[in-house]
C-alpha cells in the first residue's frame, strides 16, 4: 500500500516538475510548482513526518507560491515566446550537462552508505521532536536563517520605499 | 473491515448534516437579514419559506450553464471545483461529541482525528486561496481579476493574525489533535466555570478568539471584509463569469468555509462538546427545556396567529420542538445528544454572529482593511502570543 502511494505521488510530483519546465504560461508553472509541492507533502507524510508535511503544504503551497501566482497575476504576464532557435550555449553544454548530472545520481543511489536506506513511516516527526531539535540541537543553524530571511526582508523594505523628497 | 464501514457511515451523515445545513444556512441568513430589516424574508415557497433553499437548488441545477468563450477553459471549470472540494474536506478534522456506542460499537463523533489536526485546518484554509485566485484569473474579466487580487490579498494577510490567534490556545494545551484539545478543556475551574480556553488560566484567551473570529470574517470574505465581492464596484468579484451548478460551488464553498471556521472557534476557544456548567448543576436538562420553550413560544404564536396561515404550520413546528426535546430528554440517548446540542448550539451562535454583523455594518474601504490587519491586528496577536507564552512558562507546572 505504502509503496503504490509512494509511487502515484512520486509520478505526479516528476509529472509536474516537468510540467512546470514545459509550460510556457507563467500561471500554469507556478501551479505545475504547487503540484510538485503537493507530491511532496505527501511523501513526507508517507515517511511519518506529519508535522514538515503539514508545514510544507501551508508555507509552500499556502504561502509562497500563492504570492507567485499573484505577482504574476498582477503583472499579468502573458505566454513567453519561445526563442526560434536554441542558442549556441545550449546546443554546446547541454547533452554534456545532462549526461553530468544523470551520471551524478546514478553513482551516488549507487554508492551511498548501506545504512541509507529508509522504510515508510520511520520518521516520527511530531511537532514536539521537530521543535526540540529546532531549538536544542540545531538553535544556531535555525537563527543564523532567521536572520538571514530578517535581512532579505529588510532589503526588500529598502528596494520598495519610496524616494521622500 | 469493520473500520471501513464506520468511516463510510460517519462520512455519509456528516456529509448529508453538512448540506442541509449549507443549504438551510442560507435561508436563516435570509430570514434573519430580513427581520433585522423589519421585512419578512423568504415565505412563499413552503411554510415560511423552508422549502426555498430545495427552489434554490433546483433553478440552480437547471439553468444554463455558461461557458463563456474567452476564459481559459481548464483553470475556468477547475477553480470551483478546488474551492467547493477544499471547503468541504476540512470539516473531517472537527470532534462533534465524545467516544459513544452504538449497538455495542464504540466510535468517535469524528471523522478523524489527526495528531496534526490544526496544521491541517490551516494548510486547507492556505491552499483554498488557488480556487478564488484561478476563478478570477481565468475569467479574463477585468472585475473578476481585481476581485480575486483583492481576495488573495486578503486571505493571505488575514492568515497570519489567524494562525497566530490559534497558536496562544495551542500553548495552553500543548497538542494539535483536536479531540486532545476539546479533551484538555473538560472539567470545571471552582467546580463551576468552564475550564473552557476562553476562560481557562493562567491566561483567558479572550483576546485571540476576538482576533480569531476578526480574521475569520476576512478569511471567509464576509461583510464587513467583502471587498472581494463588493457589487457596487466589481459587479460579483471573482465569481462573476460563473453560472449555474459552478456558481452554487463557490456559494457553498463560502457557505461551508463558514461552518467550517465556526466549529473550529468552538472546538479552540468555547470548549466544544463540553456544556457551559457542570451536570450535577442541571446542564443535561438545559437541551430539552430549551426546544419545550421553542415549542411553546410557536404554540402560544399559533394561538394568536399574526398571518392566517400561522394557525396550521406553527402548531406543527411546535409538535417538532417537543418531539426534539423528548428525544433529548431519553436517557439512553442523552449521552449522544446532549454533546451534539451544545457543540451545534456554539456553532450556530458563532454563525448567527456572522450574519448579524452583516446585517449591521458597511463594508471597509480597501486600504483601511489592510491598514487594520498590518497595523493593528497583527502586532496585537504577537503581543498577546508572547504573553501567553509567558504565562504558561510561569505559572504551569
Amino acid at each position: 500500500m505504502d509503496a503504490i502511494l509512494f509511487l502515484i505521488f512520486a509520478a505526479i510530483a516528476v509529472a509536474c516538475a516537468i510540467n512546470l519546465v514545459v509550460q510556457k504560461h507563467p500561471i500554469t508553472s507556478a501551479l505545475s510548482l504547487v503540484g510538485v509541492m503537493g507530491a511532496l507533502a505527501v511523501i513526507y507524510l508517507l515517511l511519518g513526518a506529519e508535522f514538515i508535511a503539514a508545514a510544507q503544504l501551508i508555507v509552500y503551497a499556502g504561502a509562497i507560491m500563492v504570492l507567485f501566482v499573484f505577482v504574476i497575476m498582477l503583472l499579468n504576464a502573458g505566454e513567453e515566446k519561445k526563442p526560434a532557435r536554441p542558442s549556441w550555449f545550449a546546443k554546446i553544454l547541454g547533452v554534456p550537462l545532462v549526461i553530468a548530472v544523470l551520471g551524478l545520481l546514478n553513482f551516488f543511489v549507487q554508492h551511498g552508505s548501506p545504512d541509507s536506506t529508509i522504510t515508510f513511516g520511520e520518521y516520527t516527526g511530531t511537532a514536539k521532536d521537530v521543535g526540540r531539535a529546532l531549538f536544542t540541537t540545531y538553535l544556531l543553524p535555525f537563527e543564523i536563517t532567521s536572520v538571514l530571511i530578517l535581512v532579505a526582508i529588510l532589503g526588500a523594505v529598502v528596494l520598495a520605499r519610496k524616494e521622500m523628497d | 473491515m469493520n473500520f471501513f464501514i464506520i468511516s463510510l457511515i460517519k462520512a455519509g451523515i456528516v456529509a448529508a448534516v453538512l448540506m442541509t445545513t449549507l443549504a438551510y444556512l442560507q435561508w436563516v441568513e435570509r430570514k434573519v437579514i430580513a427581520h433585522i430589516q423589519l421585512r419578512i424574508g423568504p415565505y412563499r415557497v413552503g411554510p415560511h419559506g423552508l422549502l426555498q433553499p430545495l427552489a434554490d437548488v433546483v433553478k440552480l441545477l437547471t439553468k444554463e450553464d455558461l461557458v463563456p468563450s474567452h476564459v481559459n477553459k481548464f483553470f475556468y471549470l477547475a477553480a470551483p471545483i478546488i474551492s467547493v472540494a477544499l471547503a468541504l474536506t476540512s470539516i473531517s478534522v472537527i470532534p462533534f461529541g465524545p467516544e459513544i456506542e452504538v449497538f455495542g460499537v464504540r466510535t468517535y463523533l469524528q471523522l478523524t482525528d489527526l495528531n496534526i489536526g490544526v496544521l491541517v485546518l490551516l494548510a486547507i484554509s492556505g491552499v483554498s486561496v488557488y480556487g478564488v485566485a484561478l476563478a478570477g484569473w481565468s475569467s479574463n474579466n477585468k472585475y473578476a481579476l481585481l476581485g480575486a487580487l483583492r481576495a488573495s490579498a486578503q486571505m493571505i494577510s488575514y492568515e497570519l493574525p489567524l494562525a497566530l490567534a490559534v497558536a496562544s490556545p495551542l500553548l495552553l494545551f500543548n497538542t494539535l489533535s483536536l479531540r486532545e484539545i476539546v479533551d484538555a478543556q473538560a472539567g470545571y475551574s471552582f467546580g463551576f466555570i468552564a475550564r473552557w480556553a476562553i476562560f481557562q488560566g493562567p491566561l483567558p484567551q479572550i483576546i485571540s478568539f476576538i482576533i480569531f473570529l476578526i480574521a475569520a470574517f476576512a478569511e471567509t470574505n464576509r461583510i464587513p471584509f467583502d471587498l472581494p465581492e463588493a457589487e457596487n464596484e466589481l459587479v460579483a468579484g471573482f465569481h462573476t463569469e460563473y453560472s449555474s451548478m459552478k456558481f452554487a460551488a463557490f456559494f457553498m464553498a463560502e457557505y461551508a468555509n463558514m461552518v467550517t471556521i465556526c466549529a473550529l472557534a468552538t472546538t479552540l476557544f468555547l470548549g466544544g462538546w463540553h456544556p457551559p456548567f457542570p451536570v450535577e448543576f442541571g446542564s443535561n436538562y438545559i437541551p430539552s427545556a430549551l426546544f419545550a420553550l421553542c415549542g411553546a413560544v410557536a404554540l402560544y404564536h399559533a394561538l394568536h396567529p399574526a398571518r392566517p396561515k400561522d394557525r396550521f404550520t406553527l402548531p406543527v413546528f411546535a409538535v417538532v420542538f417537543f418531539a426534539i426535546a423528548l428525544a433529548i430528554a431519553v436517557p439512553a440517548l442523552n449521552p449522544i445528544l446532549a454533546p451534539l446540542f451544545w457543540f451545534a448550539a456554539k456553532t450556530g451562535f458563532l454563525l448567527f454572529l456572522f450574519i448579524w454583523v452583516r446585517g449591521t455594518l458597511p463594508r471597509f474601504r480597501y486600504d483601511q482593511l489592510m491598514r487594520f490587519t498590518w497595523a493593528f491586528l497583527f502586532p496585537v496577536s504577537i503581543v498577546h502570543l508572547f504573553a501567553t507564552a509567558l504565562a504558561v512558562a510561569l505559572f504551569t507546572r
